[in-house]
């Protein structure tokens, strides 16, 4: 796992590549950076952490030249500069390679690249020069492709690569291990230790506190939009620096009841099978998955593997070919809809959460009835809604999971993407359901949220329900999984043990190693080598 | 000239300004933009280029008159839908109503005057060769400059930096703007562009295919056009194929119904409307040559951060 080639990293010395003093930028009277200072060093590589809504995203933009600060300076290597557009900060020598991709996907990896750039160099020479420098970096890369066939990693190659060729003095990285495997993250610290090398500055953003640790020199971190701390991450433990970011010490989760053994099977998935819906989608093959009653089932994989439409499949959105691909308590219900699934004991929750899980402009209440309308809650009489008890219920899951609202029953949309997935997956563990589906619990939740989330779905488990999670977080696959499988373009590997399998297994098995199902051990090791 | 090479030239007529307004549209909806004002910028690319060229007497300003036309309208729909960000189906139908009414007034005047007739090009010798020199060597001027257009904005969007942009904008607006481009000014010039060709394709047909000025004479080809332009998976060369092959069902069912086939003539007339249709649905089968090329940001309102 080692890929900053060992040692202690040094600060290198030297005075500041960009330097950013008194940054405050007010939107509307909100201050989303408030008197920020910031200074980068040549050759290092600089983490700004922070939690989402600390003000990371809008102090990257402000260096980056797409947002102007309200108050305070940049200065370049000592030169007072002002950034007013992307361009001018390219000009500088700034590069940015975004969290989520500023990719052309009907384009080709040539024509992305040539639009970033100001020279209007021909193609095919372009073309070479892309495969001169991605072959130097270790960015393997077909310049002819076009992006909507590449997968993530390759994405994120075309983004560094396209700045690489700007020769840039800062590269500024947001949250760039977020859609990698274990080891396209590996490759991707060595790419940055050759660039480091060569005197380029680093800004890497980040909430992976164990990475952080692991290549960065120095770390600021952000809180409510100002500097809390600025310190060595290698000096300081994950625990110290999570703190920091949250501003107080999160609670570690618990789950003492071991989980019960030789429990009924409550969700069983048996060789479903599906063709892809359209050409960008995954078609599911054979996946055969049993979830107990009082155990959390884990699903890791890489976005885009065919999780989106296996958890279509499960919720019922997408009817299998058979009653049999999937039981619940032992009934068929591979034919029936979302609400008859519902009506077995079911419960989902989506990942999208605007649109999907929720209606932005309906209120909390009305939420709840979307999905609690026929499962025995008596929200409804003869068709008519009876509104004193979908106030309640939206009452009661706010207040047992702290969802924080602005009044008493506001729209759903007015609710921080947090405090809506707090509801989201409160909305489902009140009717303690005998099945919960969950698909990315925590996406884009911070770190007090998520621990809530955790342990409510912990909890549920023990309680006797059937938990099956499908998250691209490893981390939290392994903090509340019991049992992990992988899910690798449409196929699902057996589930293993959680204590047994190790993180390297897994990501072995996310970047395509575990299609046969029958992977274990063993046969993953001859993999690797042959 | 015989029965065979007439039907033949009156089908590349018939294609013709079906292929100016399509090229346009098919530009405009390749930054992004869908205008279904189409119609309407026809309408008025018509009226002012039958106005003009009967006022000068001269075919090449009336050609003029109808880009410019054309797109002052576009102009119109540019600032309400991009600039105002207003709703681009709601201002789109709107200038069609609006161009189609302002045709009409302007073209009161001008009802039933004759047009002038403008010369075919004659190359000695070539436009003399049986069926092919009429067709390929003899017709009026405007077709070869639909025909070089074709080839033109092919050239533009996948060869040159400039189409490369526009492109980019129509694909993913916000990636584009966060590199630096101007969505706004190149959605904008997307549009003019669409405006002046939809203003030649409307004067095409008071100067060239009539030749003299009706109210509602563009008949439904802005419609037509815009469909042609999904039909061709918003490819040029494939437009050129889809304006034919809507001219030649228009001018066969002409045919039919002149030697009385015994189908209603109501039937005949819609023909041309329903093969366009049936194509298209054919046509939207094909799910990933679509997607690939389908701008992704089609008819989606731009607004930057802050």
């Amino acid at each position: 796992m080692d890929g900053t080639g060992g040692g202690r990293r040094q600060r290198p010395q030297g005075t500041a590549l960009v330097e950013a003093r008194g940054i405050t930028k007010l939107f509307g009277s909100f201050k989303a950076n408030d008197d920020i200072n910031l200074s980068i060093r040549p050759g290092e590589i600089h983490a700004l952490l922070g939690e989402n809504g600390a003000g990371k995203s809008t102090l990257v933009k402000i260096l980056y030249g797409s947002l102007q600060p309200s108050e305070g300076e940049i200065l370049w290597k000592g030169q007072k500069v002002g950034i007013p557009s992307p361009s001018a900060a390219r000009r500088l020598g700034i590069g940015m390679v975004f969290q989520h991709f500023s990719l052309f996907d009907a384009l080709t990896v040539t024509e992305n690249i040539a639009l970033a750039l100001p020279d209007r160099k021909s193609r095919s020479a372009l073309a070479r020069e892309i495969e001169k420098v991605s072959a130097e970096f270790g960015l393997p890369l077909n310049p002819n492709s076009v992006i909507v066939d590449l997968s993530v990693g390759e994405r994120q190659r075309v983004e560094i690569v396209r700045c690489l060729l700007q020769n840039p003095e800062l590269l500024i990285m947001d949250e760039p291990t977020s859609v990698l495997t274990p080891q396209e993250a590996d490759d991707l610290f060595l790419t940055l230790d050759k660039l480091t090398a060569r005197g380029c500055a680093v800004l890497y953003i980040s909430h992976r506190l164990e990475e952080v640790k692991q290549i960065c020199h120095h770390a600021t971190i952000l809180r409510h939009g100002k500097v809390v701390a600025e310190c060595d991450p290698q000096k300081e433990s994950a625990a110290k620096l999570a703190s920091l970011m949250v501003g107080a010490e999160i609670h570690a989760l618990s789950s003492e009841v071991p989980v019960p053994e030789n429990t009924r099977t409550r969700l069983s998935i048996r060789s479903l099978s599906l063709p892809e819906p359209h050409p960008f989608a995954v078609a599911l093959h054979d996946i055969s998955l049993d979830v107990r009653a009082g155990e959390i089932v884990g699903i890791a994989g890489i976005a885009g593997n065919g999780q989106g439409e296996f958890f279509d499949a499960v919720s019922g959105e997408q009817l299998a070919a058979t009653a049999t691909a999937i039981n619940i308590d032992g009934k068929p219900a591979g034919r029936l809809g979302v609400t008859a699934r519902r009506r077995l004991g079911a419960a989902f929750v989506p990942e999208e959460r605007i649109g999907h899980g929720a209606v932005p402009r309906l209120r909390l209440s009305d939420n709840v009835l979307l999905t609690r309308h026929s499962t025995g809650d008596q929200l409804m009489r003869v068709g008519v809604i009876d509104f004193e008890g979908t106030r309640t219920l939206a009452e009661r899951v706010s207040r047992s999971f702290d969802v924080r609202k602005a009044s008493s029953d506001p729209e759903a949309g007015s609710l921080s993407g947090g405090n809506l997935q707090k509801f989201m997956v409160g909305r489902e563990i009140d009717r303690q359901p005998g099945v919960l589906v969950v698909s990315q619990p925590t996406w884009g939740v911070d770190a007090g949220a998520a621990a809530v989330i955790r342990q409510a779905l912990i909890d549920l488990a023990r309680s006797g329900s059937a938990v099956l999670v499908i998250s691209q977080d490893l981390d939290e696959i392994f903090e509340i999984s019991d049992r992990v499988a992988v899910m690798s373009r449409g196929y699902l590997s057996e589930a293993l043990p959680a204590k047994s399998v190790t993180r390297e297994a897994i990501g072995l098995m996310m970047a395509g190693l575990g299609e046969g199902r029958r992977s274990n051990g063993e046969e993953l090791a001859h993999a690797h080598h042959s | 000239m015989t029965m065979l090479e007439g039907i033949l030239l009156t089908i590349v007529t018939a294609a013709t300004p079906l292929l100016f307004a399509a090229l346009g549209e098919l530009v405009a909806e390749r930054a992004g933009v869908l205008n279904l004002g189409v119609e309407g910028m026809m309408a008025v690319g018509a009226v002012c280029g039958f106005a003009a060229c009967n006022m000068t007497g001269m075919p090449l300003m009336g050609a003029l008159a109808g880009i410019a036309a054309g797109m002052l309208a576009a102009g119109l729909f540019g600032v309400v839908a991009l600039f105002f960000v207003a709703n681009q189906n709601a201002t789109g139908v709107a200038l069609t109503l609006f161009g189609l009414g302002l045709s009409a007034l302007i073209g009161d005047a001008f009802v039933g005057i004759p047009g002038v007739a403008v010369p075919r090009v004659n190359i000695p010798y070539l436009s003399d060769l049986p069926v092919v020199g009429r067709l390929v060597f003899g017709e009026d001027p405007f077709v070869y400059v639909a025909i070089a257009l074709a080839i033109g904005v092919w050239w533009f969007l996948f060869k040159t930096r400039a189409g490369l942009i526009l492109r980019s904008v129509g694909d993913n607006h916000n990636s584009a703007h966060a590199l630096g481009f101007s969505v706004f000014r190149t959605r904008f010039l997307a549009v003019l562009f669409g405006g002046a060709c939809a203003g030649l394709g409307g004067a095409y047909l008071s100067l060239v295919y009539t030749p003299q000025w009706t109210q509602a004479m563009t008949a439904g080809r802005g419609w037509i056009a815009l469909a042609l332009v999904v039909f061709a998976s918003w490819l040029p060369g494939r437009l050129v194929i889809g304006a034919l092959l809507f001219g030649a069902v228009s001018i066969l069912q002409l045919h039919a119904q002149a030697i009385g086939v015994g189908i209603p003539s109501q039937f005949l007339s819609m023909l041309p409307y329903i093969v366009t249709i049936v194509a298209l649905v054919l046509i939207s089968r094909n799910r990933a040559l679509l997607s690939v090329n389908t701008p992704a940001c089609l008819g989606r309102p731009f607004v930057p951060d802050v």
